[in-house]
């Protein structure tokens, strides 16, 4: 099993020659062109007006980390650390405590279905696409100050380099060497700035590929699909750490997104 | 909604459906072809002259070909219309835009492309019919992830 | 009920000769193929007014993606010029929407 692991690796092979790259580059730019992403935006902001759960109330008073329903720039400043919850949080995290607390939702209902499909996104799909678009231009910029805050940085950090599972992968183990690529795409070294920069840039996404929109919770429990490791539970710690140490090992980057990928 | 109510809101939106139904025409002739041949015959376009005035701007690469990007512009005057056609996919006409007085013969669309292939526009002005081709280049990317 | 659309349509190239409305539509459908096993469902037909006037008819297949974005062009305009765009599948769903050049 780790013998195959590693020969796809192998056979991923150098970098792209120069005009491959030229040319996916347009393509990248011609598909984020009037980019499908725009119409989940919209569906997520009917969500996030909408009264649900046993309170019957909508989202809008959800305090994102800038104020009781301030969009503005939200998404750009997390993951961060909340004092009411005591915990650092990405986006999908604060949302599903915001359900919790706010419209009186149980978890288990919360959670029940956080990625979705072809045919409908989940609600957090939805409502991530609207937030995310109100912080477009903005520099991102997560929490790095508290101290719970550089505990989930480094704790990210560990997690990104650590070895497990039945093929000994981590998230460096494809993401953690210059001038590797899995068939056409080039892999981003991704605790380094200049290459997480544009990536936390645009995040969340809507993946051609799929026609679906996907989030960084997503993004993050496929990648440990892919490594053949246990899924990891939405909006745990552990993922809302490495969440950290992406976010802040691009920060500065004016957010573009959300965005539109293969 | 019970039972009676959602019965009669579809026999309704049925009813409204149906006129526009009526009134919109599709080539199923052109549009069924598994040919590139057969789906210009099926447009009355079986051989289009060549030419440099039809411009299509679009990936070499295009990383994945569910969504393949196409920008299309005629500079042939009097254009009236424009048609995609995909040499290899399985049903080779893809869309064809007709414009009317008011409407320039422009067009950005996306396609989905079962693999390499050219990509032949034609564009119809006057009666006569001319066609360009460009080739993209589909990859399936990723860790299929 | 079909979902969502959205639709742009602004003034482009100034005041001078390629002075032109352009439209950018976004639209949600399936786009299912016959390849995928599931029944076809897919945009056929596409409209686009001017003013209440036809500009542009469209005949589109299954070979378009799903949700698919389309640009247009129109020669001028002016603000305000109304602009709709409306799609007929081949089950006979149908989805409008309607918008102000901007």
């Amino acid at each position: 099993m780790r013998g195959f692991a590693f020969l796809l690796l192998l056979t991923a092979g150098a970098a792209l020659g120069q005009d491959a790259k030229k040319e996916i580059q347009k393509y990248q730019q011609m598909i984020a062109e009037g980019s499908p992403a725009e119409l989940y935006e919209l569906e997520g902001e009917a969500l996030w007006k909408k009264p649900q759960g046993p309170n019957s109330v909508s989202l809008e008073k959800c305090d994102l980390g800038m104020g009781p329903g301030v969009l503005k720039a939200a998404y750009a400043r997390l993951p961060r650390y909340f004092r009411d919850a005591d915990r650092v949080m990405d986006l999908e995290t604060r949302l599903l405590y915001c359900m919790e607390t706010l419209q009186g939702r149980s978890r288990k209902e919360a959670t029940q279905r956080v990625f979705g499909n072809d045919d409908r996104a989940s609600e957090m799909e939805y409502l991530s696409a609207y937030i995310a678009a109100q912080s477009r231009g903005v520099k991102m910029a997560p929490g790095t100050a508290h101290p719970r805050e550089k505990e989930a940085f480094e704790l990210g950090q560990r997690l990104f380099f650590h070895r497990a599972g039945p093929w000994d992968f981590s998230c460096a183990s494809c993401h953690g060497e210059e001038g590797k690529r899995i068939r056409m795409q080039d892999l981003p070294v991704l605790y380094k700035p200049e290459a997480a920069r544009p990536v936390v840039a645009t995040w969340p996404a809507y993946r051609v590929s799929n026609s679906q929109f996907k989030t960084m919770q997503w993004r993050l429990n496929d990648c440990y699909r892919q490594m053949r490791m246990p899924e990891p539970v939405f909006a745990s710690e552990a993922t809302n750490a490495l969440n950290m140490f992406l976010t802040a090992t691009g920060k500065g980057e004016p957010y573009r997104g959300p965005g539109t990928k293969r | 909604m019970n039972r009676l109510r959602r019965t009669l809101l579809g026999a309704l939106a049925f009813m409204l459906a149906r006129p526009f139904a009526a009134l919109a025409a599709w080539n199923e002739n052109a549009f069924g072809a598994k040919t590139p041949q057969d789906a210009l015959k099926g447009l009355g376009a079986a051989n289009p002259a060549p030419s440099k005035d039809i411009v299509i701007d679009a990936p070499q690469i295009a990383e994945n070909g569910a969504v393949v990007p196409i920008e299309i512009v005629s500079n042939i005057p009097g254009t009236t219309s424009l048609a995609v056609v995909l040499e290899k996919n399985p049903f080779p006409l893809a869309a064809k835009f007709d414009f009317k007085e008011g409407a320039l013969p422009y067009v950005k669309v996306n396609v989905k492309m079962a693999e390499t292939s050219d990509v032949r526009v034609v564009a119809s002005a006057g009666g006569r019919h001319y066609a360009a081709t460009r080739e993209i280049k589909v990859t399936i990317g990723g860790c299929g992830g | 009920m079909a979902g969502p659309m959205k639709m742009r349509a602004t003034l482009a190239g100034g005041n001078t000769a390629a002075a032109h409305t352009e439209i950018r539509v976004l639209m949600t459908h399936p786009m299912t193929t016959a390849q995928s096993g599931q029944p076809l469902h897919f945009i056929q037909n596409i409209t686009v007014k001017l003013n209440g006037r036809t500009v542009v008819e469209a005949e589109v297949s299954q070979a378009v993606s799903r949700n698919p974005v389309f640009s247009f062009r129109l020669k001028g305009g002016a603000k305000g010029d109304k602009v709709e765009v409306s799609w007929l599948d081949n089950k006979g769903e149908s989805s409008r929407i309607e918008g102000a050049v901007a």
